[in-house]
């Protein structure tokens, strides 16, 4: 394993109060897999991430339980040692390349400052390395487009160059918060097609995050579903897409108009909206708007259970 | 069947940049030449990546924008140069909603001034009357009456564009024009929205233009489609039509990469386009499309095609696929 999550609680101390924004995650990462974190605004995926990253400076924040990476305890990391691991072990993409670039730069000096930071690399090898990785991620006469400006290029020639940066080093992870999710399907097509490419050449492993089930489908190996700061499923895609158990995975689905065959006279959707993390109830957090709902739900928390396909329900025969 | 809507070569143009910039003062094509008809009851989906004009022509469509070219009859009367003052009365015809319900709303507003606002702007009704009517608004989008009393804030994405919706249709318009209304929704929220649109056409026997990027959305809701490209369709007909036979090949790239979640297992063909859309300040010559198209010959370089009937559809294209 990679990353080894145990336990993650994340809590903001806020004037109503404390409020949990991840409660209980665990999971892992293998060496070269694909993770998909699928779930609404406010789940709680862009949280664990940034958990991870030890991007979490929020003095506020509250951070308990365990993330390992290659063995290494990053909770409780000093942020100079944290500062070594990021960008040269583990890189983050993330969803608008406008403001991930800085404006007043060119592209070249970015990419190549980066690399001059991690690595001993004269300028000139720097700017060398930097004009390569353009032309990696597909940027068309990356000798010239070094010389560019962010707002030079178009949103997806940005979101590439975003990505030529954070594989300056070859993280071994690297993570991609919903970055295609501000760009055309066309353009978010190509995009995907490259983040493939480049985990057959680089061997990274990836955390892949997004809101749209279809693109999870396209990418990951294994998939996590949250709600509420929790993980209510955990399954290898084509477990999770063939047989989904938890009714929040089901419902997401069948929430999603298809795109071939019959078009149903109206769509399942799912009653409510995600609930307020500083008002969860005591049991299930999809409880109140579930179809499946039974008195026993709102009893406790239903833990995570079942290998390799999990679900945090009690409704769900293990 | 006579059209509701007559739009018949449209266009619009947008000046960007100063005469004293470095590139001088330039113009946007953004609409260009759109000759369409909206039926009464349908539901007409617009999609396109993002520059193509979908929204601008929605905006043309309810007259927030002026028109550069062309000719807008609506409902029989031509409105395409109506001053502000003469199109007032028309605007309760046709409404419009918008995509960030967090914007479009007044954050110091009560919900309930919120949705009597167009009521008291074209209708002299006593207090008592705008009270009910409201109540009886906000039931028919979803919301409880005593919502009536609160202000923006204390509402969540999804119950947001149900006010907003409330708006729309308080006046009991003809045409809702709908641009991008689910897209700033999280999926569980879209497809109650999505729904609550289906049940008011039924209901009230309106007529969508519906302006979004999400063809899954786009193919669940439209009657008909007009697929976009900088600027002017390039594929107009019936909706199922469109999904499983596309003519127009940009038609056929753009569902091809659409990822399926219904579809997870079986890998599809895809068809992945080259490079960007280009700028509309300099259109390629010809084809629109032709620096993109895995199919452009010589002809499409150098002659722009029309937008002709096709089988059962209109496209723009000199090689359609069979």
């Amino acid at each position: 394993m990679i990353l080894s999550v145990r336990d993650l609680r994340v809590a903001f101390r806020t004037e109503r109060g404390l409020v949990q924004v991840l409660d209980g995650v665990s999971f892992d990462v293998a060496e070269g897999e694909v993770l998909g974190i699928v779930g609404e605004s406010g789940s709680g995926k862009t949280m664990t991430v940034l958990a991870v990253m030890g991007l979490i400076t929020d003095p506020n924040a509250v951070i308990t339980g365990s993330i390992l990476y290659k063995g290494r305890e990053l909770v409780g990391l000093p942020s100079r040692e944290m500062r070594k691991l990021r960008g040269r072990e583990i890189a983050m993409i993330f969803q608008d390349p406008m403001t991930a670039l800085t404006p007043v730069y060119t592209i070249g000096w970015q990419i190549a400052e980066q690399i001059l930071t991690h690595q001993k690399v004269t300028k000139s090898q720097a700017w060398t390395r930097a004009v390569a990785l353009l032309e990696e991620v597909g940027i068309p006469r990356p000798d010239e487009a070094v010389h560019r400006y962010p707002h030079q290029l178009s949103g997806g020639m940005r979101q590439r160059a975003v990505i030529a940066m954070a594989l300056t080093c070859n993280p071994a992870l690297l993570v991609a918060d919903e970055p295609t999710t501000a760009l055309d399907v066309t353009v978010q097509a190509q995009i995907l097609d490259l983040l493939r490419t480049l985990r057959q050449t680089h061997g990274s492993s990836i955390i892949f995050i997004t809101h749209d089930l279809g693109v999870m489908a396209d990418v990951a190996d294994r998939i996590m579903v949250m709600y509420a700061g929790r993980i209510v499923e955990s399954a290898s895609r084509d477990a999770l897409f063939a047989q989904p158990r938890h009714p929040y995975t089901t419902a997401l689905l069948n929430s999603i108009p298809p795109l071939e065959g019959p078009r149903p006279h109206r769509l399942q959707s799912i009653a409510g909206a995600p609930p307020s993390l500083l008002a969860l109830p005591p049991g299930c957090a999809f409880g109140p708007r579930c179809p499946l709902h039974q008195p026993q739900c709102d009893a406790a928390k239903p833990p995570l259970i079942g290998t390799p396909h999990a679900a945090a329900c009690i409704l769900v025969p293990q | 069947m006579t059209p509701l809507y007559d739009i018949s070569h449209l266009s619009k143009r947008f000046r960007v940049g100063s005469r004293f910039s470095r590139q001088g003062l330039r113009v946007v094509q953004a609409v260009d030449n759109v000759t369409l008809q909206v039926m009464q009851g349908e539901t007409l989906g617009l999609v396109g990546e993002s520059g193509c004009g979908k929204s601008t022509l929605g905006r043309c469509l309810s007259r927030l924008y002026d028109i550069s070219d062309g000719k807008l009859v609506f409902d029989g009367t031509d409105i395409s140069t109506l001053t502000p003052r003469a199109m007032r009365p028309l605007r309760q015809k046709i409404q419009m909603v918008f995509q960030d319900p967090y914007a479009s709303l007044n954050p110091r507003r009560r919900v309930q001034d919120l949705i009597a606002e167009p009521l008291r702007i074209h209708l002299s009704l006593p207090a008592t009357e705008i009270a009910t009517r409201v109540a009886q608004l906000l039931d028919q989008v979803g919301l409880s009456p005593d919502h009536a009393q609160r202000y923006p804030h204390e509402f969540s994405g999804g119950q947001r564009q149900r006010i907003g919706i409330a708006r729309a249709i308080a006046l009991e318009p003809k045409l809702v024009i709908l641009d991008e209304p689910v897209s700033a929704l999280d999926v569980s929220v879209q497809a109650q929205i999505v729904n609550l649109l289906a049940d008011l056409q039924d209901r009230l026997n309106l007529t969508y233009v519906f302006v979004a990027h999400d063809l899954s959305v786009v193919r669940q809701v439209s009657t008909r489609i007009a697929v976009m490209y900088l600027g002017s369709i390039v594929e107009l007909g019936q909706a199922d039509d469109i999904f499983t036979k596309p003519a127009h090949p940009y038609t056929q790239a753009l569902i091809s990469a659409v990822p399926n979640a219904h579809n997870a297992t079986t890998t599809r063909k895809r068809i992945v386009l080259t490079g960007d859309v280009p700028s509309p300040i300099a259109p390629p010559d010809g084809c629109r499309f032709h620096p993109r198209c895995p199919i452009a010959q010589d002809r499409c370089r150098t002659e722009r095609p029309l937008l002709l009937p096709h089988d059962t559809r209109k496209v723009a294209c000199h090689f359609p696929l069979e």
